[in-house]
């Protein structure tokens, strides 16, 4: 995966959300014109436009989710290793949302336990990753470790690796995560604008 | 003293301890390494944000060498 492999990935997710939102808006404009007592079949097929890309955005949220913590001595002796590899304020946003935040050549990634939210420079597209450590007996700390530790020493190895569940507006996926989450988000698009 | 660490189920286990003047030590962490490599663990230096390096002779500088599994797509 390379920076031109991005952009032509990004196009392409945006290509396939236009043309699976289009035929709604179009449908929906020509009912209205056709005959105005359709408006209600209109505004139905309007909803549909808009859920289309919500459901793609909620699946990107859906990879920074948490699972069921290990037992207590592993977690906390795993999220111990993890501090040692992160610096201050990597350690904080950790602390408080359970999600790392990493720089690299790509972007600003944000790593979870099972998944990955890359926000490419400039903050505004996200492609948010499915990529985990086969292994669920490993306790939260190490699941994460492993997946920065991945993307460390290869970055593009990485995103080859990982499966993209979604690419598109980061306000998109900002909605659909929950608070926590969307805490760590603001750092992550911070750092993305401060690499355009 | 350095170490080599393996994440598992425990969150991590030590599984040598080394200085690089002393050369039993460093004979017996590099077996420990070899082993691990076998059984299919990446070991991984990390230099901080950003990078970190994957090995497969023990670097006997190293402070921290970490096993770490193959990763995969979900």
């Amino acid at each position: 995966m390379s920076e031109a492999s991005l952009r032509r990935t990004g196009r392409i997710w945006t290509s396939i959300t236009v043309a699976h939102t289009l035929p709604f808006v179009a449908v929906s404009g020509l009912l209205l014109v056709l005959n105005p007592v359709t408006a209600a079949v209109a505004l139905m097929a309007l909803a549909q436009a808009w859920i289309i890309p919500e459901l793609y955005a909620a699946r990107g949220a859906n990879v920074l989710r948490s699972r069921a913590p290990a037992d207590e001595q592993a977690e906390r002796v795993s999220v111990g290793l993890l501090g040692d590899l992160l610096d201050h304020g990597a350690r904080d946003l950790h602390r408080a949302t359970g999600i790392v935040l990493e720089r690299g050549s790509l972007g600003a990634w944000l790593i979870g336990e099972a998944g990955a939210v890359l926000v490419r420079p400039g903050g505004r597209r996200v492609h948010c990753y499915c990529v985990k450590v086969p292994a669920p007996e490993l306790p939260t700390g190490d699941r994460v470790a492993h997946l920065l530790l991945a993307l460390r020493t290869d970055e593009t190895g990485f995103a080859t690796v990982a499966n993209l569940a979604f690419s598109g507006a980061r306000w998109r996926l900002s909605r659909r995560l929950k608070a926590p989450l969307r805490d760590a988000l603001a750092p992550a698009v911070e750092a993305a604008r401060r690499m355009d | 003293m350095s170490q080599l660490i393996r994440m598992d189920s425990s969150g991590h286990t030590t599984l040598a301890e080394w200085t690089a003047d002393d050369p039993a030590s460093v004979e017996a962490a590099v077996a420990a390494l070899r082993a691990e490599l076998e059984l299919g663990y990446f070991a991984v230096v990390s230099h901080g944000e950003g990078r970190a390096e994957q090995v497969r002779e023990l670097p006997v500088d190293a402070p921290l060498v970490i096993l770490r599994r193959p990763i995969a797509g979900g």
